[in-house]
């Protein structure tokens, strides 16, 4: 039909008065006052953000054993890989294809020196015992530095929360991290932490990815998020705090989450849960490149003229049609 | 020097002339009448053809609320009684936008719209789908509230995943607001602007034939 002006496609047609404007103007102002109404009387979301602060205040043992972690290599960020770090094994791929890999680490994030370490350097002074357990920690070797986090991490299992907030563990050889933990567990509930998190060398600040990793390693953000029904496993991309949706739209983005091979731990041809996000957004690359092309694609370009739904559509073109 | 008619030049050909030229390219691509039609196939008078205009029209309310939040900045709306009306504004205007979006696509798909030529506006649409859910997507990042932090700390891995989170780092608020508030808004109107030019200019498709005989 390419090079066919209008008026000789619609030769033959009846055509029928028609006002655009009126028409537009008749949907802005419905759209507006639905709208207008929905929002006064539903309101939105607005669920306070987490602090660091209000972490460590509400549940100190999961800070402390997060920031021990930080320190032992055993978070997720500290085993991340690419763009945080070069993590051995830790990116995602499927076979050839590790687009995590191949544009490597490109906001480079060492969790145990930005998380820890460099926040206790800030508070060193006038704190000589503090002072004095940072240095021993970096002058230990990395054996020692193992031994330690490994048998505090244990005890952190059976810590004691004292009415201060601080966190106790029985009697044992933690080196110098029960000190450097008490401070950082200080440090953060005061909301100290935050600031310190987030300095960058410069006054003005938009970048939370320190901050939003370090409380993604921790269960306290993470525990919340379950109580709202926003993890992965609860289709949580359609939802948001409270009663409201979410994006609803990304339905089919999150139900592959739920079902074979993507919530396999063994999996098959090569994908399973470890994988799941690349192979999931090459699957919706595939499916929204079909939509596109729908035009293109037999049977896809086929069912509209298999569904009767049109005829509903254009009821009364096909009643005078068999009329006539 | 008084210039004498010598030194005047000839009016340049039409062919040489460029404004002439686009000006007649317009004309003949998309006239008045194409673009602001008093007359439609009888057809036309289905309710399907609602949802392509209430989408619209919910564009521009996602848009005016928008502008207002992007300019009282990103904390108003958190401090202010008015600040959240905006943003209920905003964010329902959205969500109605998808809804209204999502059915006019099922309804074009249905009439197989893309007949006669008009593929390219079937492709333009989906695109305008793809990248209205990013534009979304950065907008729920740019909530700065808890909802914002969690989708921040999960959706990094599927960016990280696909080597996408390497440019378009989810965790880092300044980046995605920049682009919810002015690349995509502007990408997202720009794209529907095309898609409305592409329709007015080849019209709306006919009925697909009873026989089955009108094919892409």
């Amino acid at each position: 039909m390419k090079g066919v002006t209008q008026e000789e496609y619609y030769r033959g047609v009846r055509m029928a008065p028609y006002d655009l404007v009126k028409e537009l103007v008749i949907a802005l102002a419905g759209v507006g006052i639905l709208a207008l109404g929905v929002s006064a009387f539903v309101s939105s979301p607005d669920e306070p953000p987490v602090t660091i602060a209000a972490w460590a205040q509400s549940d100190p043992v999961d800070f402390v054993t997060t920031a021990t972690g930080e320190l032992a290599g055993t978070t997720t960020s500290a085993g991340y890989g690419q763009p945080y770090n070069s993590a051995a094994d830790a990116a995602q791929k499927w076979g050839p294809i590790a687009p995590q890999v191949w544009f490597g680490v490109r906001i480079p994030i060492d969790s145990a020196n930005a998380f820890v370490i460099q926040p206790l350097q800030r508070g060193v002074t006038g704190n000589p015992q503090l002072d004095t357990a940072v240095k021993a920690w970096q002058a230990a070797s990395a054996d020692d530095q193992g031994k330690w986090t490994d048998a505090y991490t244990k005890a952190l299992a059976d810590a004691k929360v004292a009415d201060d907030g601080s966190v106790t563990v029985s009697d044992g050889d933690y080196g110098p991290l029960p000190v450097m933990m008490a401070n950082l567990l200080g440090m953060a509930r005061s909301g100290a932490l935050d600031g310190l998190l987030q300095i960058s060398g410069r006054f003005y600040q938009t970048d939370y990815t320190p901050a939003l990793l370090f409380m993604g390693d921790g269960g306290y953000l993470d525990g919340l998020a379950g109580n709202w029904n926003l993890h992965g496993d609860q289709w949580g991309m359609m939802n948001e705090t409270g009663q409201y949706p979410g994006q609803t739209w990304l339905w089919l983005y999150t139900m592959w989450y739920q079902v074979f091979p993507f919530n396999s731990d063994s999996g098959a041809l090569g994908l399973s849960s470890a994988n799941a996000d690349l192979g999931i957004i090459i699957l919706m690359t595939l499916l929204t490149a079909a939509l596109a092309l729908v035009p293109l694609i037999p049977i896809l370009r086929d069912i509209p003229r298999w569904v009767p739904l049109h005829r509903l559509i254009w009821r009364r073109y096909y009643t005078a049609k068999v009329r006539a | 020097m008084d210039a004498t008619s010598k030194d005047i030049p000839e009016p340049a050909g039409e062919s040489a002339n460029w404004t002439l030229r686009v000006r007649r390219y317009i004309d003949r691509l998309l006239p008045m009448d194409h673009l602001l039609p008093d007359r439609q196939p009888y057809y036309v008078g289905s309710w399907v053809y609602v949802f392509g205009v209430v989408t619209i029209a919910a564009l521009v309310w996602v848009v005016v609320s928008g502008v207002v939040l992007s300019f009282m900045g990103p904390q108003w709306w958190h401090v202010s009684s008015l600040g959240r009306f905006f943003n209920s504004l905003h964010f329902w205007s959205v969500q109605l936008f998808f809804i209204f979006m999502v059915l006019h696509l099922w309804g074009q798909y249905f009439m197989a719209s893309w007949r006669d030529g008009r593929a390219a506006t079937w492709l333009i649409g989906v695109v305008i789908f793809g990248v209205s859910i990013l534009t979304a997507f950065t907008g729920y990042l740019s909530q700065q509230n808890f909802d914002s932090q969690f989708i921040a700390i999960n959706a990094k891995d599927a960016m990280n995943g696909a080597g996408i989170g390497a440019f378009f780092n989810v965790l880092n608020f300044g980046q995605m607001y920049g682009l919810h508030v002015m690349l995509l808004p502007i990408g997202v109107t720009f794209l529907v602007v095309w898609h409305i030019v592409m329709v007015r200019t080849r019209g709306v498709v006919k009925p697909i034939d009873p026989e089955g005989a009108s094919k892409s």
